[in-house]
């Protein structure tokens, strides 16, 4: 009743690069906490964190956790949470193991039939909460005891591996170079006649030329939306705020890739996830399919109302996050080469963590991609840095429960402001 | 002590960016009913919480003289110890506890905690004699009806010792006969020395109950009159600034073809299935002809309306639904958009509009497929394009598509409504009380889309709690009553007096099946 202006100023003068700021400030405010906590690491590990070995272990050690986070989006954008991704997770790695080592699959085939008993396994618990009207809270529970059970039944108690070695691949891998290494200063040869390690510059070129696509291609889609907006006649950020944003995008990227190409390149669990994230930023915010899932999300009584099938909507929904799950349980399986009992343990309680971080509203309707992939990765180097300083596992608990209902007070905080 | 209870003076209350009330003086003299009336946004509702203590002293400027002494109020126990109690629009009762429970919450009839039920009992039946209310205090507020809800808010009120009852367009969601009930509650708390303050946007009841009369319009008082200076010409211009000829545009009807017809439509009861709610309804709809729906609350209009939207209420539905004289299948809401159908829901924030979305996103969820490819990806700025479309068709008062629904105002909230259904393009629309709560001024503006959509040769069917309404835009009206259809009159012949006996002679059948049963 009192917030409303009356004048529509839609056409009106172009944006200050003051509002451009206070306007992205929200957007990318998630970014610069990531930024600012890896410098803080950076520093108080000495310069170890931004190693290339450990930034490629950063990469591998949160991949399961952001490929989960990107269907747990769906799921808490939809108004609902799923505590059984770590159990199903789990419980696909053993099931891998089973068919690929006790059973001699080819591991490629074991891979498609595992994420499809993912998603069946999300569909079964899709249909409860969707058409059953069982609150998801409930449903998930009962998915997650079933599934650490089952798991256990399945690998009797044992660990079972190693995997077949195109199936490491998965986790351990790197993208072959193409181009051949880039020898920017010889490595000093040792007493065989062979590089030692840690002298020298020796590039992976194939990570660097990704690099120089990835940029090209934000900056083309960047320009070519700008103009969109603008031959619509319709207001467009600052030209200057415009560069100097896509200026330091590219330079972030561009970083990251040469400390990549500096060690072994790109790990193909960074390829996986990358196509993945672009998929699931792609479907929320431009498909019909994700639209439909923030107004479930907003309100699902009008959504109904507006002719949405919500309750296929969630089964839907759950059988994304299904699939994705057990393609996480297969990149964990392929990282420790062996799937064990206690494989998934707790992980759901990451995932979930990593999406509130990252912005998502619990009341269902709110929530980004980019956040939830984001909020991943601050969890993650924390725990990537206190590891590194040495922190005792019982304070890094208390500081990362800290971080979460910090990040989330500091975000309520900032919405009832606005 | 002073003729006024209350006096407010130089009330000025800044949020970020809008000036919400500037210099706005308020006295209210002992005794009195005293109405205030402004268009949607104008600042009725913040001046009453500024009032209330919603907003603590120090929040705003000016002074609160309430009995000749100055109050400066930092929470709403303040204003309540002085008698001040104030029922707000949206009731604030838990439905899952019993009208007792309600009636004294945070005001428990305890010792040390400890709370004495037979004191809260028979304190509660006295106080719902008093607003002559005849419930069992321990029946759950989810039992009883809206009218009878708001009955138990100013039982709640009178269990404060209230000396000044401020209600909040109390009759907003009422039907007649609770509302003529409910003022004429006032009236006889009045008689007991009671001081109300009423907001309300209903001209009619205004006229009827109110001692004086203040305006305010953007924030600021534009004048108080006394009651026998009133006319509703005069409230209406000193209201919108400037004079309404007529407060429901004219339209020359352009009648073609049935385009809608409804035959033999019967629905059960979700629950108790062995209910009809629907019985062996018939009623077209034609070409450019906007139909009335009247009848009382509870006869089954919203109902009637869900059922054939997408089945969504009741169970057992039999009938025939025919679209431009084919057989149309609308057992989905999918179905039902696709057959040309369109529902604009009576509660726009629980059934109409995602609150906490933009109205770009809100005005393109029900027709998606409109701004999106074949694979199902949107164009953003064709989606921006219709957005804007229609946020000027409609008049939409925002600063921009980008604003969240949630903060807009009551009236523009029902035109973001309006603009989901008219870019999902229907043949037939159904508006299911597509005025209620929202001010004069808006209320023009949605009767004009109506017009408009008319005169494009849309079949309107509009269902109203408001007489004069339904006569004022409708060509044709029907008149459900306990779910039969008991009459049917050109608006142009049709009056109160004409809807209100088929409602009786409705009832008196109804009564003589039942008995012959």
């Amino acid at each position: 009743m009192t917030t409303e202006t009356a004048t529509p100023t839609v056409n009106a003068a172009k944006a200050s690069a003051r509002d451009a700021i206070k306007a992205n400030v929200r957007e990318y405010g998630l970014i610069i906490a990531l930024i600012a906590i890896m410098i803080f690491f950076q520093i108080m590990t000495k310069g170890v964190l931004f190693y290339p070995v450990n930034l490629t272990n950063i990469v591998l050690q949160n991949s399961y956790i952001i490929v989960m986070a990107l269907g747990m989006l769906l799921v808490i954008v939809a108004g609902h949470i799923d505590l059984s991704v770590g159990s199903v997770a789990g419980f696909i790695g053993g099931a891998a193991a089973v068919l690929m080592v006790d059973y001699g699959f080819n591991p490629f085939i074991a891979a498609v039939l595992c994420i499809a008993l993912g998603a069946v396994i999300g569909g079964v618990q899709g249909y409860f909460v969707a058409y059953m009207k069982i609150p998801s809270f409930i449903v998930t529970l009962a998915g997650m005891l079933v599934f650490k059970g089952l798991l256990l039944w399945l690998l009797s108690g044992r660990s079972l591996g190693p995997f077949p070695v195109e199936f490491q691949m998965l986790s351990a891998g790197f993208i072959p170079d193409f181009i051949g290494p880039w020898t920017l200063v010889a490595p000093t040869l040792n007493a065989n006649g062979g590089p030692t390690p840690g002298t020298g510059i020796v590039l992976h070129a194939t990570t660097l030329l990704i690099g120089i696509i990835i940029v090209a291609l934000m900056l083309f889609f960047a320009l070519k939306s700008r103009r969109n907006r603008e031959s619509h006649g319709y207001e467009a950020e600052p030209f200057g705020f415009f560069i100097v944003k896509n200026v330091v995008m590219a330079a972030i990227i561009m970083f990251l890739m040469y400390k990549f190409a500096s060690y072994k390149g790109l790990p193909n669990v960074l390829i996986v996830m990358a196509i993945l994230i672009a998929g699931f930023v792609f479907l929320t915010k431009r498909m019909t399919f994700g639209r439909r899932i923030y107004a479930m999300g907003g309100n699902i009584k009008a959504a109904a109302l507006s002719g949405i099938m919500t309750e296929r909507l969630t089964f839907y929904i759950f059988s994304i996050m299904g699939a994705l799950a057990g393609l996480a349980g297969l990149i964990y399986a392929a990282r420790l080469n062996q799937a064990t009992p206690k494989a998934g343990l707790g992980m759901e309680l990451d995932v979930i963590a990593a999406v509130f971080v990252g912005g998502a509203s619990a009341m269902g309707g709110i929530g980004e991609v980019a956040g939830a992939v984001i909020g991943a990765f601050i969890m993650g180097v924390m725990n990537n840095g206190m590891g590194i300083m040495g922190i005792n596992i019982d304070w890094q608990q208390v500081i990362k429960g800290l971080v979460l209902l910090g990040a989330v007070a500091f975000d309520l905080y900032n919405k009832k402001k606005a | 002590m002073s003729d006024y209870i209350l006096e407010m003076r130089g009330i000025t209350k800044v949020f970020p960016g809008v000036k919400a009330l500037e210099n706005v003086n308020l006295k209210v003299r002992r005794g009195d009913i005293h109405a205030i009336c402004g268009e949607n946004g104008a600042g009725k509702s913040t001046l009453m919480k500024v009032l209330s203590g919603v907003y603590p002293y120090g929040t705003y400027d000016g002074e609160i003289y309430y009995e000749g002494k100055e109050c400066r109020f930092t929470g709403i126990h303040d204003s309540e110890k002085l008698g001040i109690v104030i029922i707000h629009q949206e009731l604030a009762l838990v439905p899952m506890l019993s009208i007792a429970e309600n009636m004294f919450l945070g005001n428990e009839q305890a010792t040390g905690g400890m709370i004495n039920w037979s004191v809260t009992r028979k304190r509660a039946h006295d106080l719902l004699r008093k607003v002559g209310l005849r419930e069992d205090p321990d029946t759950l507020v989810t039992n009883i009806g809206t009218g009878k809800q708001q009955l138990v808010e100013i039982a709640k009120a009178l269990a404060k010792d209230v000396k000044l009852l401020i209600l909040d367009e109390p009759t907003a969601s009422l039907s007649e006969r609770d509302s003529q009930a409910l003022l004429d509650l006032l009236l006889e708390f009045k008689t007991q020395g009671m001081t109300s303050i009423m907001i309300s946007h209903k001209l009619n009841e205004i006229k009827r109950v109110a001692d004086q009369i203040t305006v305010i319009r953007d924030g600021q008082s534009i004048e108080t009159m006394e009651r026998e200076d009133v006319t509703e010409d005069r409230i209406v211009t000193s209201m919108v600034g400037r004079t309404l000829e007529n407060r429901y545009p004219h339209r020359t009807p352009k009648i073609g073809e049935t385009m809608f017809e409804l035959k033999n439509w019967s629905v059960h009861h979700p629950i108790h299935p062995e209910r009809q709610i629907i019985k062996n309804v018939n009623l077209t709809v034609r070409k450019g002809e906007v139909v009335g729906i009247a009848g009382l609350m509870g006869a089954g209009r919203t109902e009637l309306a869900m059922s054939v939207f997408g089945r969504t209420y009741g169970v057992n539905i039999t009938g025939e639904v025919f679209l431009h004289g084919k057989k149309a299948d609308t057992s989905t809401v999918g179905k039902a958009v696709k057959a040309g159908l369109a529902y604009a829901t009576e509660d726009r924030k629980v059934y109409g509009l995602n609150l906490i979305d933009h109205i770009k996103h809100n005005v393109t969820i029900a027709n998606l497929p409109g701004v999106s490819s074949k694979a199902g990806v949107i164009d953003d700025m064709h989606e921006l394009k219709v957005a804007n479309e229609y946020r000027r068709k409609t008049n939409i008062r925002s600063s921009s598509v980008y604003q969240i629904t949630g903060n807009l105002s009551g009236g523009n909230q029902q035109k973001v409504v309006l603009s989901k259904w008219l870019f999902a393009d229907p043949d037939v629309l159904i508006l299911d009380e597509p005025t209620r709560g929202i001010d004069v001024g808006a209320k023009y503006e949605i009767y004009t889309i109506i017009n408009q959509l008319a005169s494009d040769g849309k079949g309107i069917m509009i269902i109203s709690s408001e007489m004069p309404e339904l006569l004022g835009i409708c060509d044709r009206i029907y008149v459900l009553n306990e779910g039969r259809i008991v009459g049917e009159m050109e608006a142009a012949e049709a009056s109160q007096e004409k809807i209100m006996r088929a409602i009786v002679r409705g009832h008196a059948r109804e009564e003589q099946l039942e008995a012959a049963s």
